[in-house]
């Protein structure tokens, strides 16, 4: 019932405003933008679908920053990993 | 990017675990409830329980749409898909769940036409293709789902369809929360705030969690890592500070929702004096109905429905564990009488219930020995 | 929580209440089968839990014998004059008829030859039995019995006796195909489920889910457009090759509805043993991948058609593995995992993410007639 899943915007639909094409993973799915006509979306931008309907952008810098931080956490932990390692060979 | 596998890493869990363990102060219990039902699922689908430390407890709150719905209202559902003529259309989520006299999928094999579907979307199409039976809608969900039927609803206004109407039963997630953190059982330290609610309804609404109650909220994604990174992130606001409300999943919510969603909810429909929930009871303004001017769309205005309040069944305890109370093994029916292929209650129904994340998936958890934390 | 009474015991602590109920759990899932529903609903027939239960306490329990029980393997294997036959028989009900990859008659022929392949046995010949929809195109008819004979000529086996029946308008959605089929096993293995032991390697011979997704799609209902086609195709060529390649091969199952994760549980339960499978190692399509996203349906479940699920004994996969993807059908073989000693009876999935969870028999039909 929560299910969100995020699709790329492939084009609209000749003559249906709020039809777009999604493709997900390959999988191509008409859907209706219509929920976010403040903002409407580009092909190429990434939206999250639920139930047939664009419900939000995914924005994409939102998401690299969030990468980065677990990254840097991953980071960090690998480095913790590294140094306890190192100290074990004595 | 894809924005879905590389939220499923391993490594990076492992490091989150690390930091959330690091936090739990010696001693303390913590107890953290995510709200939301696909929450839930995601937990358990992925074992994620098996990256948390022992003094870390979720709690599995009420925000399955499927498990709240008293079995009053399946009933009425029932009565109007038996109504000559119609067509009644559901998501799949839907079917099985059990009213007084069987559920859908029963009413399925003894023939009346029930139809599952993806979108309200694709029922607007079947009363589209058959102009001579009247279309249902079963409209269930909280503000994820409510401004898709709406507009669906506005669609077939502009189409001026004459054979299409949904059942409503849409609710609202605050009052639920409400409920949950007025209710003398529980004693929560935390919240995982819904997802994809909150798209619509964006962060606000949550603040008053933080400002008179005092506990903190993360708005959490689906993925496995948004979960444990919202763990994290609750988890350093208990460590000290002011409780607030924080937006983990900020690649997809944005701070003040979604207007034109809100807009279409508003100009559709409008709040239910009250709305009784499986094991919460009657909450106020929780629930959403049709307004006056689309009553041509509205099912309860053109069908009637027998509208009889059902008592849940003697043994079922979904509302302990809806509330968070019981974990789904402490019901006295789990597992024995109440199993995925013979549900006495929503929770062992939906995919989302508590129970049948647990009874599918997250049975053995604690047996295992935690190899997710060993690198 | 309520408080122990005075002169009671006190409750037992979370851990153990939580192991009584799963012990709970276990013994009420190894009770006697019982059909509790009057009426059969489309669960029956999704392969799943329903299925098994309408199989054991009514199939079984009225024509069970010594050659008719549990665990029931792909075909019957029969011992007739000296000789070891393999019997077995499927009937077809997809909707639609034609998709993407292949139609009815495809599937009715491999179906059947797979189910003998399975069981060690050299298919041999095939019986056909047709039930028509009055007002049923010819044309279309004759397209699918030309694709019957092609699929015949590929997998090497005869279809020697037919049958042809026509019920009225509305009734058989088109055409329905029966086929039973019959083939000779010439060697000693002796496959079967219950053998597995801990130790053992499961694998499966390609990516799974392209069936079930493909006829979904094919439907039209979803609007949904993918790249997907149906794997069916007569496997007894790649069990050859398996079979000589290494002969400690336990088991061999046809992955048809229900998907793997019903034959996984199969093999849990006839053996007593336990089944735990690596999502990361299990090959799924991209775009099967994604349909199953975006219906938030698990792959695991969903049909193949050309598909086994093998249990090797452990130092055999190796030699498994390379046997199968010397053949064109078995290129994507893989290891997908292990059984175990513990906990008997349960299959568990260790995600992409490493936690660990169950996986259990279908319940209720999220494809409904994909076979």
């Amino acid at each position: 019932m929560c299910l969100g899943i995020p699709g790329e915007l492939i084009d609209f639909i000749p003559d249906q405003p709020d039809l777009a094409r999604v493709d997900v993973s390959g999988v191509r799915r008409v859907i209706n933008v219509g929920l976010l006509s403040d903002d409407p979306p580009r092909p190429g931008e990434w939206v999250l679908i639920h139930v047939g309907f664009a419900l939000s952008k995914i924005d994409e810098e939102e998401a690299a920053a969030a990468m980065r931080f677990l990254e840097g956490i991953g980071q960090a932990y690998e480095d913790e990993l590294a140094a306890l390692a190192e100290s074990r060979i004595e | 990017m894809r924005f879905v596998d590389e939220f499923r890493d391993a490594d990076k869990a492992r490091a989150l675990s690390a930091k959330i363990t690091a936090l739990c102060a010696p001693g303390r219990q913590y107890k953290l409830m995510e709200v939301c039902g696909g929450h839930t699922h995601t937990i358990y689908k992925h074992g994620l329980e098996d990256y948390l430390p022992e003094q870390i407890t979720l709690v599995h709150g009420p925000g399955c749409p499927v498990c709240v719905i008293p079995m009053g209202r399946v009933d009425d559902a029932m009565a109007l898909a038996g109504e000559p003529g119609v067509i009644m259309t559901s998501f799949g989520d839907m079917m099985r769940v059990p009213g007084s006299h069987g559920s859908f999928f029963d009413a399925k094999a003894q023939g009346t036409d029930i139809r599952m579907v993806y979108s309200p979307l694709d029922s607007l199409k079947i009363a589209r293709k058959n102009p001579d039976k009247r279309v249902v809608f079963m409209a269930i969900g909280f503000e994820t789902t409510a401004p898709s039927t709406a507009m669906t609803v506005l669609r077939a206004a502009a189409e001026g369809l004459s054979n299409f109407s949904i059942f409503c039963n849409h609710v609202t997630i605050i009052p639920a929360i409400k409920a949950i953190l007025d209710s003398p059982d529980l004693r929560l330290d935390g919240f995982i705030g819904p997802g994809h609610v909150s798209t619509v309804i964006g962060c606000r609404p949550y603040e008053f969690i933080a400002r008179d109650y005092g506990k903190p909220v993360v708005v959490a994604g689906f993925e496995p890592l948004d979960i444990l990174q919202s763990i994290y992130m609750l988890m350093l606001q208990l460590s000290g500070g002011e409780p607030t409300v924080q937006n983990q999943y900020s690649r997809v919510v944005p701070w003040d929702g979604n207007p034109v969603a809100l807009g279409a909810i508003g100009q559709t429909m409008e709040l239910r004096p009250y709305f009784e929930w499986r094991g919460l009871g009657f909450i106020s303004h929780s629930a959403l109905k049709v307004r006056q001017e689309y009553a041509s769309f509205d099912a309860e205005m053109l069908f009637g429905v027998p509208g009889v309040r059902v008592a849940d069944p003697q043994a079922c305890q979904c509302g302990e564990v809806l509330k968070g109370v019981l974990k789904p093994w402490e019901c006295k029916v789990f597992g024995t009488a109440c199993t995925p292929e013979t549900p006495i209650g929503t929770c062992m129904v939906s995919p989302e219930g508590a129970c049948a994340a647990y009874y599918n998936y997250g049975r053995l958890t604690r047996q295992r020995v935690k190899e997710a934390s060993q690198p | 929580m309520t408080p122990g009474r005075q002169g009671s015991p006190q409750p037992p602590p979370a851990a153990v209440r939580e192991q009584v109920v799963l012990e709970r759990i276990d013994r009420a899932r190894r009770s006697r089968a019982r059909v509790r529903e009057e009426r059969i609903t489309m669960s029956h027939g999704a392969g799943g839990k329903a299925t098994q239960t309408l199989i054991e306490a009514l199939f079984l329990s009225e024509l069970g014998n010594p050659l008719l029980q549990e665990p029931l393997e792909d075909a019957a294997r029969l011992r007739i004059s000296g000789a070891r036959l393999a019997l077995t028989t499927d009937s077809y009900v997809v909707s639609p008829l034609f998709f993407p990859g292949g139609n009815i008659g495809d599937l009715a022929v491999n179906g059947t030859v797979n189910d003998l392949a399975t069981s060690g046995a050299t298919p041999l010949y095939l019986s056909a039995g047709f039930i028509l929809e009055e007002g049923f195109e010819v044309a279309e008819l004759a397209r699918i019995v030309t694709s019957m004979r092609e699929a015949a000529g590929a997998a090497g086996v005869q279809i020697v006796t037919g049958d042809t029946k026509v019920v009225e308008r509305g009734k058989a959605d088109g055409c329905y195909i029966n086929t039973a089929g019959v083939g000779v096993i010439e060697h000693d293995l002796d496959l079967g489920v219950a053998n597995a032991r801990p130790g053992d390697a499961v694998i499966v011979s390609g990516p799974v889910g392209d069936h079930g997704v493909t006829v979904m799609l094919a439907r039209g209902e979803l609007d949904i457009e993918a790249d997907v086609s149906s794997d069916t195709a007569p496997l007894n060529g790649l069990v050859a090759a398996l079979l000589a390649a290494t002969p400690g091969i336990r088991a061999l199952r046809d992955a048809t509805r229900g998907g793997v994760a019903t034959i996984l549980n199969e093999i849990a339960r006839s053996a007593n043993v336990g089944v735990l499978v690596n999502e990361n190692d299990i090959p799924v399509r991209t775009e099967v991948r994604g349909a199953c996203e975006l219906l938030g349906i698990d792959p695991l479940y969903v049909a193949c058609e050309g598909r086994m699920v093998i249990v090797t004994a452990g130092e055999a996969a190796g030699r498994a593995i390379a046997g199968l993807r010397a053949h064109p059908l078995g290129g994507q073989a893989a290891v997908i995992g292990r059984v175990t000693a513990d906990p008997p009876g349960i299959v568990q999935l260790k995600t992409a993410f490493g936690g660990t969870r169950i996986v259990d028999l279908l319940v209720g039909d999220p494809l409904p007639r994909i076979c």
